[in-house]
């Protein structure tokens, strides 16, 4: 997973870059949760667009993670589902609470 | 007599998690012997993800133990036994309802099941607390269509 942080905005940015799973969720959820703490950013964004696989793991994987963004005073959004993310956060209604955003930084 | 299947295969590894993309990817390259789309391949990688975390977060809660994977390929459909021999589900019925789950500190969703239940056409889950968990599931391949129209177009011209 790569981060990005926007002073300008407080931005957040997280590209996931690996296939999720409650292996690789481990790891991805330690650096969200550093870099989160460490920039206090007003928003959070993970990025799908190079995910080739996720099962339920990336559930508890967003939700915690918009939990604690929440709890430092910073929102989370999603961007550039791809169809089987997108399926699975569908089913498990976390659409209703975290929105999915046109994301178009490089 | 044995039921009889077109192709057959078994898989048993270690209960760690770092095992799970391997299982998930032996069963999809099983799979594609029945020319699954991509959608369909890719809702069999998720279930058998789903079953496999189960075996090893909830089953073995993580000790070591061994995670059996049965396969089989009958006409156009798959068929997939996933067991251990972990602790088992006291009551079935609640551990498959959306959102159930006994590790809310681990950030589990508790929608394993139901994704099984609404990638695959079935899925059955055996239990006995003390012995282990069997989840069944199966999912039948949509033959190919368009090959077939392709194939009587390939006819008219060659008839001509």
């Amino acid at each position: 997973m790569e981060s990005k942080f926007y002073e300008k905005d407080k931005l957040l940015v997280f590209k996931i870059t690996e296939e999720i799973d409650d292996f690789s969720v481990q790891k991805i959820r330690r650096k969200a949760d550093y870099e989160i703490e460490r920039y206090m950013p007003k928003r959070v964004v993970f990025d799908f667009d190079n995910v080739t696989f996720m099962d339920s793991a990336g559930i508890g994987l967003i939700i915690g993670r918009y939990k604690f963004a929440n709890m430092l005073g910073g929102t989370l959004e999603v961007a550039n589902l791809t169809n089987n993310v997108k399926k699975i956060f569908e089913m498990s209604g976390i659409l209703k609470l975290i929105p999915i955003t046109e994301l178009a930084v490089s | 007599m044995k039921e009889q299947f077109d192709n057959e295969m078994k898989l048993e590894f270690i209960s760690k998690s770092s095992n799970e993309a391997f299982a998930r990817i032996s069963v999809a390259a099983f799979a594609s012997q029945l020319d699954p789309t991509i959608e369909e391949l890719s809702d069999i990688k998720t279930a058998v993800s789903e079953a496999v975390t189960n075996c090893i977060i909830h089953g073995y809660e993580n000790k070591q133990g061994i995670v059996k994977i049965i396969a089989r390929l009958k006409e156009n459909e798959i068929i997939i036994e996933i067991s251990d021999n972990g602790k088992g589900i006291e009551n079935v019925e609640i551990a498959k309802e959306p959102l159930y789950t006994t590790k809310p500190n681990l950030e589990r969703s508790g929608m394993g099941f139901t994704i099984m239940e609404n990638f695959m056409d079935s899925m059955e889950v055996e239990s006995i607390v003390g012995l282990g968990t069997k989840v069944t599931m199966s999912k039948i391949i949509s033959k190919p269509e368009e090959d077939e129209e392709i194939s009587q177009d390939f006819l008219m011209i060659t008839k001509d």
